[in-house]
């Protein structure tokens, strides 16, 4: 049993039958065994060998009855009865009824058997199964320890790599420090050479200009006819303190003179803010109060204007004298106090703008929907929210069921969806679906008159090839019946071939071009039921009807005219054959289409 | 739009008198000065030596040619052409000649920095300046004149000497918190003196007449820093271009970033919210479609090199302070004008060939730019407009100078000149030429 259980789940079936084949067996063998234990265990009496032939004989019957008895007193069936103990006959009666009982015991025990058997099998096939299942387990637990030892390994080498970058980054930046250190070392070097040179400079300055006033040179001159008068007109002045403190007195002069400018300029500015402060704060007032009776006169927007407060604005107009005084004045408290009033009414004023941003709002919903409540903003927005959920929700929705539409149109298309499309969807959606379907058509009327093209050219092809071969055909023939004697025969069989050459010819090309366009035909004969239900009156597959009709009506009636001479019908068809062998080696793309069209032919 | 005929001239020496009336060119050693209006020669000058530099003085009475290689500079007087006065620095060495703003002395930078002298045409005086700094911008007098700033360097520190130019008296000398100063600017008020330090640190500090650092400003560290610097008109914004390709826009009350100018290589004319201007005219290619996007060439600079062509170079205002043009050096073809009271971007001026040299009308708000070729590129915010130079021998513009009142041009080839006369629209404001 371990052995078997060893095997893939797979044949457990299989392995069951022979479980079971088996165990019966074994059973049954130790079944006789046990009887031949009961049998051994009888011969006290007796010789084994007639004990075996035969329990009861002639001569041994008292001792059989005597026998019986006890054991079946001893077994507890009806003791008393199969023979009376003094007589040692049998008593027929009890003896049949201790049989039947026997009999009885024996099925009862055989069915219990037999019923222990079915347990044992189930009992083992559930072991079997647990078995593979542990033993399927246990090589999952060997693959995850291996799996988690690969992890481990890698864990390892990453862990290795941190250490190798982080001794690199370590190295990189003592790199860059040291960098740094050279940089600013160069930087102090040079510094301080710049400075050392610029000294040395100096130095060589100064003496050159020593030795140039040393050299007391001619050249250094100035030669003017006569000099001039200052471009003032003013004479020339001697230095002197004066002078200096003048020229100090003048730069302030002209400090003070640009500082006073600027002040000025900066007055005017002020004084033009303070005028725009207070038209902005007129404006202000004016926006603020006559909106009460503005409001009240405009019947909508009743209700929520009234939620603004008259004392407010009240108090603004006090806030506003107020703050005009102040506006004259300009000491600090004023200034303050002007901040602060402008704050508060661009406060108010701010507040106001999102209430009426708000009411306008409102209106709009209220416009659209007539006669609702008015509703809060975050309530109203959160709508907003939930509907566009919804709206995305339905396109995802109208999108999917787009998605399963085109697959069915693809797989399988007849009036019966047609009409469960018509029930189905919306006009505007046919609409739409009938735009891609035609664009689609149109696709597919192009692809189409190109194969048509090309298998025209095909055919044209074949023509030509079969031509040729003709031609060939014939001169071999003629080469043939020159060489031959029979001058008479040679006539006949000339215009034979040429008849069997002209049937050849047409038909054979027929027969490797008519089938594939009959297959097609009918190929799209399926296809046209789809167009036809949904977009009547496709001009792509009209065109290839009328193209496909045009086509076999041709191909007919070539057939026609090739087998109209019934000459050699057999040395035709193998011509066919041959052909067709070559066409096929010529074109694999007709080679499918002509192993289409063997079967209608 | 007319144009003289065409003139010689040499390094570029052509200057309009501050009073508009007068012409000078120069031509090898020859100086010629000649009415504005007619083009007639009134005087010739003759140096010793071909001219390097030539400046008016601000009373349009005299003249400065130096000769740097000579180490001389000689005057010239248009009122007596027979006066003389001729200056010899001496074996010391000329690198560097200017008027006073009074017009009476003459400052000349000797070789190596080693001093300013002063040279007085009233009183035969020389003074002495030492210790000037070698860098961008080292002098700059206020725009009244009365006072002169110069950037030293002793002991490894910068400083700043502010002098009265009337007697050349050292009002203030202060030290500056500088690494390496490139240069300093007076505002237009004359009352803010601006100096920033070189390329390798962002710094502008803002030094009050009296020497008071009123501010600082540092837009970014580690990186190249300033390349230029420019007062708006009315000494209200201050805007420094920088090696990023920003500009950045500073007030003058906290002296902080307004706003920063980017120059970015697409631009997108609807995102911007600008109404870029578009240009049917000439080579002038810009974008002015709703979502189109204009793609603007780019040249990659050489980072590792000293000096890199990246970053704003060059920034003039408007004379009415309203309009800021840019130019990006790694955009060479590019012009930007920016608008100072949107503070956005107005109009984007895309070329054909690199911009050499851009210039604002005095008087109006109109830009005249020129790229090499023999075209002359004026922009204004109703338009712009590009116009051949009529020249047989291809007269190329490689720089140009408006007139004081804004109706002509100069325009200065390499080796010629010509004037370019605007079509005067408004004949009321040509009286009143020059009112300083």
């Amino acid at each position: 049993m371990g052995d078997w259980s060893m095997t893939s789940p797979l044949g457990v079936s299989m392995e069951n039958s022979e479980i079971s084949s088996i165990s019966r067996v074994t059973l049954s063998s130790s079944r006789q065994n046990h009887d031949s234990l009961y049998s051994s265990s009888l011969p006290l009496s007796k010789s084994s060998h007639n004990v075996l032939s035969a329990f009861c004989i002639e001569e041994n019957v008292p001792q059989c009855i005597l026998y019986i008895n006890q054991e079946l007193s001893s077994l507890g069936l009806a003791s008393m009865c199969i023979a009376t103990p003094v007589e040692a006959t049998l008593n027929s009666v009890p003896a049949l009824n201790a049989m039947y009982e026997l009999l009885q015991a024996q099925r009862r025990s055989q069915r219990s058997l037999e019923a222990l058997e079915q347990d044992l099998l189930r009992t083992s096939s559930t072991l079997e199964h647990l078995q593979t299942g542990n033993y399927r387990l246990k090589d999952q637990l060997e693959l995850l320890k291996r799996e988690k030892s690969g992890l481990h390994e890698k864990e390892r080498q990453l862990q290795l790599k941190i250490e190798t970058l982080q001794s690199c980054l370590k190295s990189e930046k003592e790199e860059i420090q040291k960098l740094q250190n050279i940089i600013a070392g160069r930087a102090s070097q040079y510094s301080h050479d710049a400075k050392r040179k610029e000294r040395e400079c100096v130095k060589l300055k100064e003496r050159l200009g020593q030795l140039l006033i040393d050299k007391r040179d001619k050249k250094l001159a100035i030669d003017v006819l006569n000099y001039l008068g200052r471009s003032d007109g003013k004479r020339i002045q001697w230095k002197t303190g004066k002078a200096g403190t003048s020229h100090e007195g003048d730069m302030y002069k002209s400090l003070l003179n640009d500082y006073e400018a600027r002040q000025q300029s900066l007055m005017v500015e002020n004084s033009e803010l303070k005028k725009v402060l207070q038209q902005m704060k007129r404006d202000m007032m004016y926006i603020l109060s006559p909106h009460k009776p503005c409001a009240k006169a405009s019947p909508g927007d009743d209700s929520p204007e009234r939620g603004f407060p008259p004392a407010g604005l009240e108090g603004q107009d006090e806030v506003g004298e107020c703050s005009r005084e102040n506006l004259d004045q300009s000491c600090e408290k004023a200034r303050e106090q002007l901040t602060y009033s402008i704050r508060l009414q661009w406060r108010r004023l701010k507040n106001h703008m999102e209430k009426l941003d708000s009411q306008v709002s409102l209106a709009q919903t209220q416009q659209q929907s007539g006669s609702e409540e008015a509703v809060p903003r975050e309530v109203h927005e959160e709508e907003m929210q939930r509907m566009r959920l919804e709206v995305q929700q339905g396109k995802d929705f109208i999108h999917t069921q787009q998605q399963l539409l085109q697959k069915q149109l693809n797989s399988s298309f007849d009036d019966e969806t047609a009409a469960l499309l018509n029930d189905c969807y919306t006009l505007e959606e046919k609409e739409r679906l009938k735009e891609e379907w035609r664009l689609f058509e149109e696709q597919k009327g192009n692809f189409e008159r190109e194969r048509k093209n090309f298998t025209e050219a095909a055919i044209r092809l074949g023509h030509e090839k079969k031509t040729f071969e003709e031609d060939r055909a014939a001169w071999l023939k003629n080469q043939f019946l020159n060489l031959t004697p029979f001058v008479d025969r040679k006539k006949y069989s000339l215009s034979d071939s040429q008849s069997a050459l002209s049937i050849r010819s047409e038909p054979e090309l027929q027969q490797s071009y008519t089938p594939a366009k009959l297959t097609k035909s009918s190929t799209y004969n399926e296809f046209s039921t789809t167009y036809s239900s949904i977009s009547d009156g496709l001009p792509s597959t009209t065109e290839l009807y009328r193209t496909l009709h045009l086509i076999q009506p041709e191909t007919r009636h070539s057939k026609r005219g090739s087998w109209q001479e019934p000459s050699s019908p057999i040395r035709a068809e193998n011509l066919f054959g041959k052909s067709k062998c070559s066409v096929r080696c010529r074109d694999p793309c007709i080679l499918s289409l002509d192993k289409d069209g063997d079967s209608p032919i | 739009m007319n144009f003289s005929e065409i003139f010689k001239q040499s390094n570029q020496l052509c200057r309009i008198s501050p009073d508009g009336r007068y012409l000078a060119t120069c031509v090898q050693y020859r100086l010629v000065v000649r009415d504005v209006n007619s083009l007639q020669i009134l005087h010739l000058y003759t140096c010793l030596d071909q001219i390097v530099h030539m400046e008016w003085s601000s009373d349009s009475l005299f003249i400065l040619c130096a000769m740097y290689k000579r180490g001389l500079v000689q005057v010239w007087s248009l009122e007596q052409p027979d006066w003389h006065c001729k200056i010899d620095e001496g074996s010391i060495g000329l690198v560097s000649s200017r008027w006073s703003p009074d017009g009476r002395h003459i400052l000349n930078t000797t070789e190596f920095h080693l001093r300013v002298t002063v040279w007085s045409l009233c009183t035969k005086a020389v003074s002495y300046i030492k210790y000037p700094k070698a860098c961008q911008k080292g002098i700059d007098f206020s725009r009244d004149g009365s006072y002169m700033a110069l950037a030293e360097r002793r002991d490894c520190k910068d400083y700043v000497s502010v002098f009265v130019c009337e007697d050349w008296h050292l009002l203030r000398h202060f030290e500056t918190e500088t690494q390496d100063l490139a240069g300093l600017e007076w505002s237009p008020n004359g009352c803010v003196l601006a100096v920033w330090d070189s390329c390798l640190e962002y710094k502008v500090l803002l030094y009050s007449l009296d020497g008071r650092l009123l501010s600082s400003f540092s837009a970014y560290e580690w990186s190249l820093g300033i390349k230029s610097l420019a007062w708006s008109p009315s000494s209200q914004f201050l805007a420094i271009g920088s090696f990023d390709e920003k500009v950045r826009i500073l007030n003058h009350i906290t002296w902080k970033k307004i706003t920063e100018f980017e120059h970015p290589a697409t631009i997108y004319p609807a995102l911007a919210g600008l109404g870029l201007m578009c240009v049917s005219t000439g080579p002038l290619t810009v974008g002015g479609g709703p979502m189109d996007h204009t793609t603007i060439p780019v040249v990659k600079p050489d980072l590792d090199r000293a000096n890199p062509k990246v970053g704003v170079s060059s920034l003039a205002f408007s004379a009415d302070g309203r309009y800021l043009a840019t130019k990006n050096d790694n955009m060479a073809s590019v012009v930007w004008v920016w608008n100072m009271q949107k503070m956005s971007l107005e109009a984007v001026l895309e070329q054909t060939a690199a911009v050499r040299c851009f210039q604002w009308d005095p008087r109006r708000p109109r830009l005249a730019l020129c790229t090499g070729t023999p075209r002359l590129y004026l922009w204004s915010p109703a338009g712009s407009v590009s116009v051949q130079v009529p020249s047989e021998g291809g007269f190329q513009v490689h720089a140009l100078s408006w007139h004081s009142n804004g109706d002509s041009l100069v325009l200065i080839g390499k080796e010629h000149l010509c004037l370019c006369y605007m079509d005067t629209e408004d004949k009321s404001t040509d009286s009143n030429i020059w009112t300083k």
